[in-house]
């Protein structure tokens, strides 16, 4: 195994671990196939709530009464999921939350399926104009560095970070099974 | 049917350390004319949030008491919370919904449970461990106890009269509310 295919398999590991190293408690998600490695890692550490959501809004809330509550949280989604908190993500800005969110994304590289497109292409514009400092992870390499600084960023500044994890990064999505 | 102001005065008075999260509108305004405290987290906006923000709290907590205080509106808009707070059993978070049947801040248009939807039985049904629907002040002192001795998750459906109470404001800086309210709670943490 090449050492970049290793680094590729390994990247939700290196999320982990830099969960871990910033003590994040709590990690809401909707399930998905991009991040089902990293969901797998947060629902086995003991240290972790895991917080299965049906609609991505809700981690927003989430992550306020956690903060409120004086833990660190963090939120998994597609860009899909972005579109759904756009309104709730204001709880986020007026309070100044920090929070650190880590976007799968769809409707690019590769993309198969074109009703992923219109949502896919606006996910990035779309958080900035909600107020978040966005980070996009094309290589696996980078993914360590980008998610840390991100978490760091994000939890010593009140601020609100979203890292956009490359279509290419995660892999095409198999269509033939 | 349940005065309000009455109503929420009865479950807060005497609330030590309960944490309360008050969802946008008169529920804020029922919760600021208590008193104001610094373990209010006033909502002005996020609607459908206040569940959740309830939850997150909750887990960060587990030692506290945590009661969400909103309206039928907020609570029909963030349904599916009530899936997730139910898989995820907080055995401290109490969610009363202050139901009037409507839309008191956009000018009283009638909302879904004035058609019959049941919040008691959706509780119910995403797993809340106890539901109870409420409509007599006579009530008030079991709902307290509820919400301080209770476990969790548990959903109680009050039925409000209609009228609109006199508007009471509270601080409306979102970072202020926060600020105050983990401040309070650090303070009084052993």
């Amino acid at each position: 195994m090449s050492n970049r295919t290793k680094t590729a398999l390994h990247w939700p590991d290196t999320i982990h671990a830099q969960f871990r190293r910033v003590g994040i408690r709590q990690v809401g998600y909707v399930p998905d196939a991009g991040h089902s490695r990293l969901i797998e890692l947060c629902v086995k550490d003991p240290n972790i709530h895991d917080v299965v959501l049906t609609t991505e809004e809700e981690g927003v809330g989430l992550v306020a009464g956690a903060t409120l509550g004086g833990q660190r949280a963090a939120l998994l989604m597609q860009s899909s999921g972005v579109g759904n908190c756009i309104n709730m993500f204001s709880l986020l800005k007026n309070c100044g939350f920090p929070c650190l969110v880590l976007v799968t994304m769809r409707g690019e590289f590769a993309e198969f399926n074109p009703w992923q497109v219109p949502m896919g292409s606006i996910t990035e514009s779309s958080l900035k104009l909600c107020g978040f400092l966005t980070y996009r992870v094309e290589e696996p390499n980078d993914v360590d560095d980008m998610v840390g600084g991100g978490c760091d960023m994000a939890f010593s500044g009140d601020l609100q970070v979203a890292i956009l994890l490359s279509q290419r990064l995660i892999g095409r999505k198999q269509w033939n099974k | 049917m349940l005065d309000r102001r009455e109503f929420v005065q009865e479950l807060l008075v005497g609330r030590k350390d309960l944490l309360v999260v008050s969802g946008l509108g008169s529920p804020t305004y029922d919760v600021a004319a208590c008193g104001d405290h610094p373990l209010n987290f006033y909502l002005w906006g996020a609607m459908g949030g206040a569940a959740m923000i309830g939850l997150g709290l909750a887990l960060a907590q587990p030692a506290r008491r945590v009661l969400v205080l909103t309206g039928d509106g907020e609570a029909l808009m963030g349904l599916g919370s009530l899936a997730t707070i139910g898989i995820k059993q907080p055995g401290n978070l109490v969610i009363i919904v202050l139901d009037n049947q409507h839309y008191g801040e956009t000018g009283m248009q009638p909302s879904h449970t004035r058609a019959g939807v049941d919040l008691v039985a959706v509780a119910r049904a995403c797993r809340f461990t106890d539901g109870l629907y409420v409509s007599e002040i006579g009530a008030a002192g079991r709902v307290r106890d509820l919400v301080h001795n209770g476990g969790g998750p548990i959903l109680v459906q009050a039925r409000i009269a209609n009228d609109e109470a006199p508007r009471v404001l509270p601080i409306r800086d979102g970072r202020a509310i926060k600020l105050r309210f983990t401040e309070a709670l650090s303070s009084t943490m052993g």
